[in-house]
């Protein structure tokens, strides 16, 4: 039985699981009528990792590192390594990953299937713009080299952000960022409202940060309304580092703290625990310019906990995140007012501003504003997430397909105008539609 | 697919007529118009239902099953699951009859453990299959507190029901590890048009109270509920009673 993150709508699939290009090759060429789906580390909240009835290719196994070219800042991979390892191996070479979202915990596969982005995606874009070619085991059984800028970019473009759909990747190779430290110089603003917060990301000052994001209190109403936590930073260069530091300034720990045990009940995560949660974390970061952090205090702190979807008990959560262009300020607003008037107790509230899109058709990310909560499964969370489809529709905006878990076709048809070319690709490439997940049946990609 | 909040997308009915069905159809289409299979002989009834569920937006089909014909229920459910998934199958065909000729008539008898016993089974086995092909789906199968403990006044009935009850509870275990659900309802009275001219029982209900109760157990994936809740008490206490004070109970 698989799911994903949240927990939710588990299915049955047959895995296999291989470093075996040959034996994943085979498995798609003799796919049956469900399909195949390739999968990594499962952290896409809801369903493009799954198949039900079909087959499921466990990615992670196909784990190498080729080559780091130091000289040229680029890495060449196989699609199931983690970020976390990549990470790890690029370090005490000074290079660094130009995309990290709030998890290592992800495959590069996924990262470009998802087209993930990070905090920095107002100054560096999304992942799969970093990425110079990759391989793509398609419906046929072969391995098609692909490149953003050739004949084959179509199909690259389709690749980045298709969740899956246009095949299996492989392999790819990264450009990459040079580093001097693994330390960042961080700058967090308390906010005491949304109206501060936003004047924040557009007054300018974001342009001076590579990373910039607000977490923001759900729970807050009135004058309070969106009070927020804005933490921005660059890499700290080595003589911006402490005495201390500069020792083994590429060095770098992560330890996992605990594991969270598979005993939470539902309902600990209610309006009463996240009220004193979002007051204690509001409290505890006053407005503060000028820290140096390491890798996990500034990107990861929820990485220090392995497991801890279970928080949220049985029901298991959702994530709703999606995006708005600039000048939609209003909705926005809205947007915030209704999930903090529902009732419905976010923990995780990410707000951010991303820089323009690329070139791929279903790529989530383009200029203007992205929120994030997540939220546990209660009754009524329907009818408040549906309100919300409409209000982001009617905004121009759309939602995130590797966090989306419950909207409609006809939602993701209207928020992604460019999907009928996407599915022309695709079409081209798997015309028998042999690469299948739950979430193309139910949204009917 | 059931979506991650517990909405699904296609919805199958067996017993197409059925009051309770219908009302749960209906549940579900209020929410989030779906895709509805209504399996049923063809009839105006059949098509009034298919016409008013239509009315919420839901696109509905219709499908001839006739549970007295086991030998065609594989056709039928081959042609239902060649059209798209089944997120949900509801089992809800059944008769009630004339209690007394049902043991007196062997005929009338044979027809009521055809339609509320063998048919179950043989569907049954069938959903079974399918939906371990498709890896996914939840089955909701009528029973009735009727099967809880047999009783003087409609033993007949009731031990059709005993036995269609005592196969979902086993399928729900058969098919734990392929991870599909099994929801087993036991409805005391309902107000419908199988017990239409009946004297109303205690704790009666509508088709829309048990229908809200489906929905909720699908949901949350229980396996064995009671509409109303409260029969649960009731039935372990009546199940326990010496015979010779059953017997004497006024139902």
């Amino acid at each position: 039985m698989l799911t994903g993150w949240g927990r939710t709508a588990p299915t049955m699939a047959e895995v296999i699981s291989t470093p075996d290009v040959e034996t994943i090759a085979r498995a798609v060429r003799e796919a049956g009528p469900r399909g195949v789906i390739a999968r990594g580390l499962g952290r896409s909240y809801g369903d493009p990792a799954q198949n039900a009835g079909g087959t499921v290719i466990d990615m992670t196994a196909l784990d190498r590192i080729h080559t780091i070219d130091v000289d040229n800042a680029l890495v060449d991979v196989d699609a199931g390594v983690s970020l976390d390892t990549l990470m790890r191996g690029l370090l005490p070479h000074g290079l660094w990953l130009p995309v990290l979202p709030g998890t290592r915990q992800v495959t590069v596969g996924g990262a470009i299937g998802a087209d993930i982005h990070g905090k920095n995606h107002h100054s560096q874009g999304s992942f799969g713009s970093h990425v110079i070619s990759l391989d793509l085991l398609t419906a046929d059984g072969e391995v098609r080299t692909l490149t953003p800028e050739s004949d084959s970019a179509e199909l690259f473009w389709a690749t980045v952000g298709g969740m899956g759909m246009t095949g299996i990747v492989l392999r790819a190779t990264i450009r990459l960022k040079r580093v001097e430290t693994a330390y960042f110089v961080v700058d967090n603003i308390r906010t005491r409202n949304l109206d501060e917060l936003l004047e924040h990301f557009t007054d300018g000052s974001d342009d001076d940060y590579v990373y910039s994001v607000a977490w923001f209190d759900s729970l807050a109403r009135g004058d309070r309304m969106g009070r927020a936590l804005l933490t921005r930073g660059n890499p700290a260069t080595l003589d911006e580092l402490p005495k201390k530091l500069r020792k083994n300034p590429l060095g770098f720990d992560a330890p996992q703290l605990m594991t969270a045990p598979p005993v939470f009940p539902n309902g600990l995560v209610n309006k009463y625990t996240i009220t004193a949660f979002n007051e204690v974390w509001y409290r505890k970061a006053p407005t503060k310019y000028g820290s140096v952090q390491n890798i996990t205090q500034f990107f990861h702190p929820l990485d220090l906990v392995g497991e801890w979807n279970r928080v949220y008990g049985s029901n298991g959560f959702l994530q709703y995140q999606f995006m708005v262009p600039f000048g939609r300020e209003q909705m926005f607003r809205r947007s915030i007012d209704k999930i903090s008037a529902s009732g419905h107790v976010s923990f995780l509230n990410v707000l951010k501003t991303f820089g323009p899109g690329n070139a791929a058709p279903m790529s989530f990310p383009d200029k203007g504003w992205t929120l994030t909560v997540d939220i546990p499964v209660t009754p009524g969370l329907d009818r408040l997430c549906r309100d919300l489809d409409e209000m982001v529709l009617e905004a121009g905006g759309r939602l995130y397909l590797a966090k989306e878990s419950r909207t409609t076709p006809e939602m993701i048809e209207r928020m992604y105008p460019r999907i009928d070319e996407w599915r022309k690709t695709r079409a081209a490439v798997d015309p028998e539609g042999i690469f299948r997940s739950d979430l193309a049946r139910r949204l009917n990609l | 697919m059931i979506d991650a909040v517990g909405n699904p997308q296609s919805l199958l009915l067996l017993g197409g007529t059925s009051d309770i069905a219908l009302a749960t159809a209906e549940r579900y289409a209020r929410q989030r118009p779906l895709r509805i299979v209504l399996a049923a002989r063809p009839s105006d009834r059949l098509e009034a239902a298919a016409e008013r569920l239509r009315g919420t937006g839901s696109t509905v089909t219709t499908v001839p099953f006739d549970a007295r014909k086991p030998e065609t229920h594989a056709e039928t459910l081959d042609k239902v699951f060649g059209e798209g998934d089944i997120d949900i199958s509801i089992v809800a065909f059944g008769m009630l009859g004339d209690q007394e000729k049902l043991w007196t008539d062997v005929a009338a008898a044979q027809e009521m453990a055809e339609i509320n016993y063998v048919a179950p089974v043989t569907v049954g086995v069938l959903l079974a299959e399918h939906l371990r092909k498709q890896g996914h789906g939840h089955i909701v199968a009528l029973s009735s507190v009727a099967g809880e403990r047999v009783r003087r006044s409609n033993f007949a009935y009731g031990s059709s029901k005993a036995g269609m009850d005592g196969f979902y509870t086993g399928l729900t275990e058969a098919l734990r590890p392929s991870g599909i659900k099994v929801t087993v309802v036991r409805p005391g009275h309902v107000k419908s048009k199988m017990t239409e001219g009946l004297k109303e029982a205690p704790l009666a209900q509508t088709p829309e109270q048990v229908a809200e109760i489906i929905v909720n157990s699908v949901r949350k994936g229980k396996e064995l509920v009671w509409a109303p809740a409260q029969f649960r008490y009731v039935m372990s206490v009546l199940r326990h009673l010496p015979r010779a004070v059953f017997r004497r109970l006024p139902f």
